[in-house]
C-alpha cells in the first residue's frame, strides 16, 4: 500500500506541470489585451500600460512568460493579481472558505444522499422510491445557477422570516451563509448518491451474507446497518469522493452567487481578466485537490472492502 | 452562467456595469425624488447604513479609476473641488481658494485646522507630495495622465524608447516642477499649457491628498487608507468582503447624519439587489438588469433614478469608403427609433440621445444634434438614396456588456426602414474590438460601425469633445479630425470664462452636427435602491453616493 500511495503521489508530478501550462497557454490564447481589459473603454494611461507590461512580463512570449512564472513558483512566489495583490494573500483568505462550503455540501449530500437511498432500497417499488427518484431526478437536471438562484430567491429572500439564511454569506461566516450554497451543490449531487445508494443496498439485501445474518435472528437494525449498509457504502464513496472536486468545481457559480469569498469566485473573476498567474495557481490547486480526492478515495477502498489489495 | 455575466471586477467591468446600469432607470427628469415617507428633509441621526460596491481595485487616490474605489475614497477624503447640482465646480469646505488670472497659474489656498485622521496637519506638502507620487511613471499609478497638463510632467514620464520590453523608461525628474509651495496653505500649480478645464478636474480622486504616512508604505496605507474626509477607517480593508468606517470626529466640514458605513462587497448585482430585498442591505446605485423591469412595482419609491453621465454612440470608421458620404451616416441615424428600443430593450429606462454630449454637463442644448437624431424613416430613405445607397452593413458590439439586445434591436430597424441588410456582429470583449479595430486601421479594411460609450472624468463639455473627436482623442477610435473643431475645443479651454468657454465648445458641437462624424444614441441613468431603514437617498454624475446626507428614518 505505501508503495502503491508513492507511485500515485509520483504521477501528480507531470500532472501538475502538465495543467499548470495548459492552463496558462489557455488563459495567454485569450484573444484581447489584460491591459487594455482593466481600463474598460477607455485608453489605458501609456505610463500605467508600460508600469503593467513590465511587472507582469506581458510583452514575453508564452514560454518565456510561463518559464519565468514556474520560476517564481520554486522560490514559493505565486505571483500577484493585476492589482497587486499577492496571490498567496488570496489563498490564505479564501482557501477556508472553498474547503468550508465543499465539506457543508459534502456533508449535507452525504446525509441527504445515503439517508435518502436508504428509504429508497428498504422500500423497493414504493411510493418513497418513486419520490425520491422524481425529485432526484428534477435537481440534477437543473444547472447549478439557476439552483443556486431558486434557493437564494425562494428561501433566502421570500423565505427569510422563516428560515433566517442568509443570501450573501459575505460577514455572517459558517456554517448559516453556507448553508444555501452547500445545499445548491448537494442537491445536484443527489440523484448520484442516492440511486447509487438504493441500487447497491438493492443488491446487498439479496446477498448470501445477508440471508445468513436474518437467519441467524439478528436485529433488522444490524442486519441493514452493518451488514448491508456498510457494503454498500463502496460506490457511493467512491462517488462522493470524486464530487470533492465537483464541488470545488461548482464553487465557481455558486461562491459567486452566493457571495462567498473562495477560490472559485476568485478564478471566475481572474478568468475574465486574463490574469494568468491567478487562474494558473488557482486552478493548479483544484487539480491537486481533484487527484488527492481520488487517491484517497481509492486508499478507502482497502479500509472499507479487505478483499481490495495493492501490489 | 448568467449570474456569472453581469458580476463585476476590475476597472474593466466597474466601466461596464455602468453600462449594465445605464441600461435601467426611469424618466429622465425624475432625478431627485424624495422619498415619500414625509421625513425625507429630516430623518434621525446616528446608527450605521450599509452600501453595495463590488472590490475596488486599489484604495489610493492616484491609483483608483473605477467607481467601487471612488464610492469609499469619497467617504474617507475631501479634495479641493466639489461639484454643485448643476455639475459647476464649487470649493469644498477645505478649500479657500483655486484661482488664476491666466488659466495657467493656479493659486490655492486651505483653510487651517484640517487634519488627517491620524491626527497630522493638512498642509500644502500634503497635496504636493501625492500629485507628485501619482505623476511619476515608476509608480504606475492609474491616475497618471491627470497631472499630464502640469508643468514637467513630461520629465517624469518620459518617451518608451523600446516600448517592448521590461522596462520602465528612467524619469529624469521626480517632483513636477509646476507644483510650488507658498506656505503651509498655499501653493501654486503651473500648467503647461492654458487650461480652464484644471479647476473642474480636481473634483476627481487623482486630486486628493495624502499623508506623509502614505509614502513610507503604500501598500500597508491601502489596507486602512487615512484619509482627510467624513468618514475614517474602522480597521482594515476586509478584501472581497467589507470595508467599514466609523464618522470622524474631528472633521472639520459638515458632518455626516449616521455614525459609520459599512461598505458590502459583492461580486454580483443580482445577489445584492436580493440581499436588499432580503433586508440585509441598505443602498445600492446600480441594479442588475433583470430587476429593472419590476424594481418599481417591487420597491416603489425605494427605487430611485439619477442621471448618470453615460453616453452611448455608433462609431464609423473614417477609411470605411461605405460610410464615407454623410448622408448615409444621418440615413442610419434617422432609420434608428431610440425611444421604441428604450421602451422594448430598457424597459423604458434609456434617454434617446439628442446631442454630442451628455446633459450633465454645463453646455448641453437639447436637440444640438439637429434633426438628425430623431427617428423619420421616410427621410431616412431618401436620404440614403441620396447618398449613393447601401447593400448591407453590420453594427460591431463587445458581447461582455450587455449590448447584444439593442445593437440587434437597432440593426433591425435599420432593415426594415432602410432596406439595408444589417447584422449585429459580436465581439467577444471591449478589449479585442478595440484590438481589431487598430488592426483593421492599419490594413484599411474597415468591419464598419461599432458601438461605443463614453463615462466622463470631470463634468465639462470639453472632456466629451476633446477624448471623442478631437483628432488623435484616446477615446477617437473611428479617426474623426476636423482642425477648426479641435481649435475651437482648444480655444474654450482658454477661454477666461465659462460662459466663452461653453461658446467655443457649443460651436465646436455645432461642427459635429454638421459632420455627423458618430451617431448619437443614448444618454445613462443611474438606478438606485434603498432598504426602508434608511432616506436621503441621493447619487451625483459620478455614480457616487451623498454619504453626508443620507441617514436611518
Amino acid at each position: 500500500m505505501g508503495r502503491y500511495a508513492a507511485r500515485r503521489i509520483l504521477q501528480m508530478i507531470p500532472v501538475f506541470f502538465g495543467t499548470t501550462f495548459l492552463i496558462f497557454a489557455m488563459v495567454y490564447a485569450t484573444p484581447g489585451d489584460p491591459v487594455q481589459r482593466l481600463s474598460g473603454e477607455k485608453r489605458p494611461d501609456p505610463s500605467r500600460a508600460a508600469f503593467l507590461r513590465a511587472e507582469y512580463n506581458l510583452n514575453d512570449p508564452l514560454v518565456v512568460q510561463y518559464g519565468k512564472y514556474m520560476g517564481k513558483l520554486a522560490t514559493g512566489d505565486l505571483g500577484k493579481t493585476f492589482n497587486e495583490r499577492p496571490v498567496s494573500d488570496l489563498l490564505k483568505q479564501q482557501w477556508p472558505v472553498s474547503v468550508k462550503l465543499t465539506l457543508t455540501g459534502l456533508g449535507i449530500q452525504a446525509f441527504l444522499g445515503l439517508g435518502l437511498g436508504l428509504l429508497a432500497g428498504l422500500r423497493r417499488g414504493g411510493v418513497v422510491d418513486k419520490a425520491v427518484l422524481f425529485t432526484t431526478l428534477l435537481f440534477v437536471s437543473f444547472p447549478a445557477f439557476v439552483m443556486a438562484f431558486i434557493l437564494q430567491f425562494f428561501i433566502g429572500v421570500q423565505g427569510r422570516d422563516v428560515f433566517h439564511l442568509p443570501v450573501a454569506g459575505t460577514t455572517q461566516g459558517w456554517p448559516v451563509a453556507y448553508i444555501l450554497p452547500g445545499l445548491t451543490t448537494a442537491l445536484l449531487g443527489l440523484a448520484y448518491s442516492s440511486r447509487l445508494t438504493r441500487t447497491s443496498i438493492v443488491e446487498n439485501l439479496r446477498a448470501d451474507y445477508v440471508r445468513t445474518a436474518v437467519a441467524k435472528g439478528l436485529p433488522r437494525r444490524r442486519v441493514v446497518g452493518v451488514h448491508t449498509l456498510r457494503n454498500s457504502l463502496i460506490p457511493v464513496v467512491t462517488f462522493l469522493g470524486t464530487e470533492v472536486g465537483t464541488i470545488f468545481g461548482t464553487a465557481i457559480v455558486t461562491e459567486s452567487i452566493f457571495n462567498l469569498n473562495g477560490l472559485g469566485r476568485q478564478i471566475a473573476s481572474s478568468a475574465r481578466a486574463g490574469e494568468a498567474p491567478v487562474v494558473v495557481g488557482l486552478v493548479t490547486l483544484l487539480v491537486l485537490v481533484y487527484v488527492s480526492a481520488t487517491l484517497i478515495v481509492d486508499l478507502l477502498y482497502g479500509v472499507l472492502d479487505p478483499r481490495i489489495r495493492y501490489d | 452562467m448568467r449570474g456569472l455575466k453581469v458580476a463585476r471586477f476590475g476597472v474593466g467591468l466597474a466601466a461596464l456595469s455602468l453600462v449594465v446600469a445605464a441600461c435601467g432607470g426611469g424618466d429622465d427628469d425624475d432625478t431627485s425624488s424624495p422619498s415619500s415617507s414625509g421625513a425625507a428633509e429630516g430623518g434621525t441621526s446616528g446608527g450605521r447604513v450599509s452600501i453595495e460596491i463590488s472590490e475596488p481595485q486599489y484604495l489610493v487616490p492616484t491609483n483608483t479609476n473605477e467607481t467601487a474605489g471612488a464610492e469609499v475614497l469619497d467617504a474617507l477624503f475631501v479634495g479641493l473641488v466639489d461639484y454643485d447640482d448643476q455639475n459647476k465646480p464649487v470649493l469644498t469646505e477645505l478649500a479657500s481658494a483655486v484661482d488664476s488670472t491666466d488659466n495657467k497659474t493656479w493659486d490655492i489656498k486651505l483653510n487651517s485646522g484640517w487634519t488627517f485622521h491620524n491626527g497630522e496637519p493638512v498642509t500644502a506638502d500634503s497635496f504636493i507630495d501625492a500629485w507628485n507620487y501619482g505623476a511619476l511613471n515608476a509608480n504606475g499609478q492609474n491616475n497618471n495622465y491627470f497631472f499630464g497638463n502640469i508643468e514637467g510632467y513630461s520629465a517624469l514620464n518620459p518617451e518608451d524608447p523600446n516600448p517592448d520590453d521590461d522596462e520602465v523608461p528612467p524619469a529624469t525628474a521626480e517632483t513636477l516642477s509646476g507644483l510650488k509651495k507658498v506656505s503651509d496653505t498655499e501653493f501654486t500649480v503651473t500648467l503647461a499649457a492654458p487650461d480652464n478645464t484644471f479647476k473642474t478636474s480636481l473634483g476627481y480622486t487623482a486630486f486628493y491628498p495624502m499623508p506623509k504616512a502614505a509614502f513610507s508604505d503604500l501598500k500597508a496605507f491601502e489596507e486602512a487608507p487615512v484619509g482627510n474626509g467624513p468618514f475614517k477607517m474602522n480597521g482594515t480593508w476586509n478584501h472581497k468582503e467589507s470595508i467599514a468606517m466609523d464618522a470622524y470626529a474631528d472633521y472639520k466640514g459638515t458632518k455626516p447624519k449616521v455614525d459609520g458605513i459599512d461598505f458590502k462587497i459583492y461580486e454580483s448585482l443580482e445577489t445584492a439587489y436580493n440581499d436588499l430585498q432580503a433586508g440585509n442591505l441598505d443602498v445600492m446605485d446600480s441594479l442588475p438588469p433583470s430587476a429593472l423591469a419590476n424594481a418599481e412595482q417591487d420597491l416603489g419609491d425605494r427605487y430611485q433614478t439619477f442621471p448618470s453621465s453615460y453616453y452611448q454612440f455608433l462609431g464609423f470608421p473614417t477609411y470605411d469608403e461605405k460610410f464615407q458620404n454623410i448622408k448615409v451616416r444621418q440615413a442610419i441615424s434617422l432609420a434608428i427609433d431610440r425611444e421604441a428600443i428604450s421602451k422594448t430593450v430598457f424597459n423604458n429606462t434609456r434617454v434617446p440621445a439628442d446631442a454630442f454630449v451628455n446633459p450633465v454637463v454645463a453646455g448641453y442644448r437639447e436637440g444640438a444634434c439637429g434633426d438628425f437624431c430623431s427617428f423619420d424613416p421616410a427621410r431616412a430613405k431618401q436620404l440614403l438614396a441620396e447618398g449613393g445607397g447601401l447593400s448591407d452593413m453590420t453594427i460591431t458590439y463587445n458581447a461582455d456588456g450587455g449590448h447584444k439586445e439593442w445593437t440587434t434591436a437597432a440593426c433591425n430597424q435599420i432593415q426594415q426602414n432602410l432596406g439595408v441588410k444589417c447584422v449585429a456582429t459580436p465581439k467577444p470583449s471591449f478589449d479585442v474590438l478595440l484590438d481589431d479595430l487598430d488592426k483593421s486601421a492599419a490594413k484599411k479594411q474597415s468591419f464598419g460601425p461599432f458601438r461605443l460609450g463614453w463615462i466622463m472624468d470631470y463634468p465639462s463639455m470639453q472632456n466629451y469633445l476633446g477624448p471623442l473627436y478631437s483628432t488623435g482623442g484616446s477615446s477617437n477610435y473611428y479617426g474623426y479630425s476636423n482642425k477648426q473643431f479641435d481649435d475651437l475645443v482648444k480655444k474654450g479651454q482658454t477661454e477666461a470664462t465659462e460662459e466663452a468657454a461653453i461658446a467655443d465648445w457649443q460651436q465646436a458641437e455645432d461642427i459635429l452636427a454638421q459632420e455627423f462624424p458618430v451617431v448619437p444614441l443614448f444618454f445613462g441613468v443611474t438606478n438606485a435602491a434603498n432598504s426602508e431603514r434608511v432616506t436621503n437617498v441621493s447619487v451625483d454624475a459620478f455614480d457616487r453616493i451623498d454619504k453626508v446626507g443620507i441617514s436611518l428614518k
